[in-house]
Order: C-alpha cells, then structure tokens, then sequence
C-alpha cells in the first residue's frame, strides 16, 4: 500500500522543492509542497509540475491526491495564520 | 470520430462542461461532489460526463487534458483545473466570473 513517505520521496525524487509535507491513509492523501519552481505561475501550472513529478505513479499507486502548492514567500506568509 | 474528437466536440459545443465520477444526483467520489457544490453555489448551468460509464472517456480524458485525474472542469473549450483549483478559485471569486462570462 502507498504511503505518505512513498508519496513524499517521489515528488522529492522528480522535482526540487524546499518543503515537502504529505499525510494521508492510503486511499486519501493531501500534500504541501513548497518550491521556488512555482514562482510566477498559476495553480494550474504548479500542479502540472507535481504530476509531472509524479508521473506513473498518479496511475498506478496514487488514488486521490490534494495539493497546496507554495513559493517559498507564499509558505511564508501562510505561518502566520 | 475518435474520443480525443468527441471530447474536443463536447467542450466546444458546451460553454461549461464537468467530467465527473457518477451523475449530478449521485457522485460517486468525494472530489466530484465537491465540485457539483461548487457549481451549484455559482448558479450555472452546465452540463455533466460520467466517466464511470465509459471507459474511453475516463482514459481518453486524461490525455486530452494532459491531467491525471477527474473531476475535470472546462470552461469555453478552456481546461480549468480539478477539484482543489475548483476550491480555490471559488474562494478567490475567479470560479464564478468565469462562469459568468462563459
């Protein structure tokens, strides 16, 4: 069964990132990716980027993934709410 | 018509096009049912694919899209996002003037 650590290596594995949090169960998993990668684009775009990353593994091992996805200026600002 | 055609003919004869697991009534996931809420909260209309009941579709989507998951959101031919962008941009109020100038 996929786990959190195995979705967490693999996006760590495909692309560069300063902060990777994922927590999930198996089935459910929800992720906080933090990357200077996503500077100057849209969610759709930072998005792609993690499936990317990802690539086979959203066919085959990844049921349902939910994304927050932040510069490193954006996971900043968020700390203090 | 191949299915890469026949969705591109669904999104473009459709201002607003949802493909989703199960129907309006009964989503079939999570994620698609948030998305029906979300457009329900806008006041759209729009009209609904249930992957579940074809195959081709629920692969042939993924491709068309190049995104590898469903719910898919299309706006004016345009690939909007899936669920979590759905969220956010209906918390930013984006969802819903694009819906409106659909």
């Amino acid at each position: 069964m996929t786990t959190a650590e195995d979705i967490q290596s693999w996006i760590q594995a495909g692309m560069q990132a300063e902060r990777i949090e994922v927590q999930g169960d198996g089935a459910h998993f929800e992720a906080v990716i933090v990357s200077s990668e996503f500077q100057g684009k849209n969610t759709l775009a930072r998005h792609r980027i993690v499936y990317t990353a990802l690539g086979d593994k959203m066919k085959e091992a990844i049921h349902a993934l939910s994304m927050k996805t932040l510069t490193p200026v954006e996971a900043e600002q968020n700390t203090g709410e | 018509m191949n299915i890469q055609e026949k969705i591109k003919h669904q999104v473009e004869s459709n201002p607003v096009v949802l493909y989703m697991k199960g129907t309006k009534d009964f989503p079939m996931c999570g994620f698609s049912g948030r998305v029906l809420q979300i457009l329900r909260e806008c006041e759209v209309d729009f009209v609904c694919f249930n992957v579940l009941e074809d195959e081709e579709l629920r692969q042939g989507i993924k491709e068309y899209s190049n995104w590898p998951t469903i719910p898919q959101l299309y706006i004016n031919a345009e690939f909007i996002g899936g669920c979590d962008i759905m969220n956010e941009m209906h918390a930013s109020g984006e969802l819903k003037t694009a819906l409106t100038a659909a």
